[in-house]
């Protein structure tokens, strides 16, 4: 049962929930603020908060030295390439682990997990090798795969949670009903876990989405994402702070816009289970 | 079906015609700065003269591209054609075989033009392994109308002592002018840069010719007491992290009465669109100690191709527009001379309408004075002048200036600042094989 919330209490919650609100969101503030300025109120100290002529200029001089739609599409196929590739490997195995338990399956799974420990440069060496072998150095291809691999532990993990809330007894039914493997996923399990799917498909989207050292480093000109584009910006010399900010409200500007629209979704996968 | 099959042969030849047609793609990577962004503004010309070549560029930044340049080359990934490389990397690059030699460039890039400090920067037994494309060296700039108001003058070639007295004597920080700025952010391109050259002057060296760190020696400790001095008496507030842009910034402001750092930055300081100062600023050489050293450094961005590139000839063909004496005449001739990228050829500092400008004479001067295979008074083993051209600098050299801007900071003596960068230098360099 429920506390009951005293008036005080609850204003100081309200409260103690807005600062923390706010000091997530002031870097995301500034950043926007910033990119609206000229380059020397950029960096004036006192900061200026308002009073200062408001403009474009950035974000035109950022567009016409790079471009921004080959970035945007290369973090587009990349982003959503290799959560998809990974759900259709992560969505069966998390049911083997949820469903057909093994004596070695919680090991399996902190195995998985383990993987995520390892600093990603102690494998750069090896992966830029491989993929320089099979000639796929600078292409969306090799970035989707590696970020597949990189993010699967998780997928299998949140999958994996999220099955488990599912009783065993409803696919046994649908066995019992005479459907195949196949059709008791697609048809039965995956219905049913919409909600941790979908949460689990965008929390992906904006890792892979946000993901710099692969992108960085993997990719030089032709599959270089949004990454790439913003570490452009950049510059040892001359100011640069106001255009680097609209460079990154440009690059996150389109995956805000899709949590935004998704939170939903989003909160009631990421709480999915806890509530029942 | 038989018009089918002729028409795919057809289709088949035309797209092999049309690949051997296509153009030969390379990549450049980059720094993001003023002078590269003009380059790029100014690619119809290249293409103009070279249709058959296309350049993709990848601009990054400078501790990025280091790290994904590096990785590239030490795999032989190949993928770039064109590197954007500093004079500390020229040097061990091409020791380890990793860049190619530009010595085969065509007879109208005219290599005995380039200014013989910064060719020296960029060869490796006696051969030229980058071409620079922008050259610096550092230098003094003050506000005259300050000076003239506290009633002081700075010779064109002064003394640290001058530079003193003056910096104490324009100081007035309830008006929000502050005597002098340098810098004072860590990092081995930022503070231990500038201190180093300062270290050069006062007759310090980083190491001696057994590689033994030289920081627990009078010169070093000299150096840094200076230096502290300066900046915690006369300094703008904060001045630990200060770099190179935070100082230029405050430059444009009006609000160092006093600077001391590259030469570059004078066609900024000079742009009235950029400084409401720009007609009260006077340059002078970097200051010496009466040693025989000033404390000015040497830097060259430049252009070099790994050996791992698969396209050499046309990487050659690039580097070789992109920094001969045609490519000034272009930016002179679209841009002014002021936005000449300075620094590199004698030919440029010749030329009446550019030694009208009112650093180049002085740049000139800083250049030519920067040995860099002779950068301190007392003898040492290696070359560079605000670094030394060693693998291990880059590490070592971060840390040894986080120390400095530590002291700067106040959260520990110059004394204690010292025996630690001696300390930490001595364990890398034992870890390294040196002793």
């Amino acid at each position: 049962m429920a506390r009951a919330a005293t008036p005080a209490r609850k204003t100081v919650n309200t409260i103690a929930a807005w600062v923390v609100a706010l000091i997530i969101f002031f870097p995301i503030f500034w950043t926007v603020m910033t990119s609206f300025k000229p380059e020397p109120v950029a960096v004036a100290f006192p900061p200026v908060w308002f009073d200062f002529p408001w403009s474009f200029e950035n974000y035109q001089t950022v567009i016409q030295l790079r471009g921004y739609g080959q970035f945007f599409w290369n973090s587009v196929v990349i982003a959503f390439g290799s959560t998809i590739l990974g759900m259709i490997i992560a969505i069966p195995a998390a049911w083997a682990m949820a469903f057909v338990h093994g004596p070695r399956t919680k090991d399996l799974l902190m195995w998985m997990l383990s993987t995520k420990m390892m600093p990603a440069a102690g494998v750069l060496v090896p992966i830029y090798l491989i993929g320089k072998a099979l000639g796929l150095m600078d292409t969306r291809f090799l970035l989707t795969i590696v970020l597949m691999l990189m993010n699967l532990p998780i997928i299998v993990w949140m999958l994996y949670t999220y099955f488990r809330e599912i009783p065993g007894e409803i696919l046994e039914a649908a066995r019992m009903d005479g459907a195949s493997l196949a059709n008791e996923i697609i048809y039965v399990l995956t219905p049913m876990a919409v909600p941790g799917i979908a949460s689990t498909l965008l929390l992906n989207v904006i890792m892979a989405w946000n993901e710099s050292f692969w992108t960085l480093n993997l990719t030089a000109f032709q599959a270089a994402p949004l990454t790439k584009f913003i570490a452009g910006f950049s510059s040892p010399q001359g100011l640069f702070y106001a255009k680097l900010s609209a460079a990154s409200v440009m690059a996150f500007l389109p995956i805000l816009i899709l949590g935004w629209f998704s939170q939903k979704q989003l909160v009631r996968g990421l709480t999915f289970g806890a509530v029942k | 079906m038989k018009i089918f099959v002729r028409a795919l042969l057809g289709a088949s030849a035309l797209s092999l015609v049309s690949f051997a047609a296509s153009a030969t793609d390379i990549t450049v990577a980059t720094v993001n700065n003023g002078d590269m962004i003009r380059m790029q503004g100014l690619m119809d010309d290249f293409y103009a003269k070279h249709p058959d070549i296309k350049v993709n560029w990848v601009t990054l930044e400078e501790n990025a591209l280091r790290q994904q340049v590096t990785t590239d080359i030490a795999t032989g990934g190949g993928q770039f054609d064109v590197l954007t490389i500093g004079t500390y990397e020229v040097p061990i690059w091409a020791k380890q075989g990793w860049l190619v030699s530009l010595d085969n460039l065509p007879a109208s890039y005219d290599i005995n033009d380039l200014l013989p400090p910064i060719r020296a920067g960029l060869s490796y037994d006696g051969k030229l392994y980058a071409s620079p494309f922008y050259g610096e060296s550092s230098f003094v700039n003050y506000r005259t109308d300050l000076a003239e108001k506290a009633g002081v003058t700075i010779p064109e070639k002064p003394t640290w002592d001058d530079i003193k007295t003056a910096a104490a004597a324009m100081n007035d920080p309830d008006n929000g002018v502050y005597g002098i700025c340098l810098r004072g952010k860590p990092g081995w391109g930022e503070n231990t840069a500038f201190i180093t050259t300062m270290a050069n002057s006062y007759g310090a060296r980083w190491f001696d010719m057994e590689w033994h760190p030289q920081f627990n020696t009078p010169e070093w400790k000299a150096t840094l007491d200076d230096y502290l001095e300066l900046l915690t008496k006369y300094g703008p507030p904060g001045a630990s992290a200060n770099g190179y842009n935070e100082n230029l910034t405050l430059s444009l402001q009006g609000k160092c009465g006093i600077r001391i750092d590259a030469t570059v930055s004078a066609s900024s300081l000079l742009d009235p669109k950029q400084s409401e100062f720009a007609d009260k600023v006077a340059f002078a050489l970097a200051p010496d100690k009466g040693l025989g050293k000033r404390a000015n450094w040497l830097w060259a961005w430049s252009l070099a191709i790994p050996k791992s590139s698969q396209k050499q000839d046309a990487a050659k063909t690039f580097i070789d527009w992109a920094t001969n004496k045609d490519y000034l005449a272009l930016v002179a001739s679209k841009e002014g001379w002021a936005n000449v990228p300075p620094g590199t050829r004698k030919s440029l500092y010749e030329n009446p309408e550019y030694a009208k400008l009112p650093f180049a004479r002085l740049t000139l001067e800083s250049i030519n004075s920067a040995d860099p295979d002779h950068p301190t008074v007392q003898p040492v083993p290696y070359t560079g002048v605000q670094f030394v051209a060693i693998p291990e600098f880059q590490g070592i050299g971060t840390s040894v200036g986080q120390e400095f801007s530590a002291a700067l900071a106040g959260q520990e003596t110059a004394d204690e600042a010292l025996a630690n960068a001696q300390k930490l230098t001595d364990e890398e360099m034992k870890a390294a094989g040196y002793y």
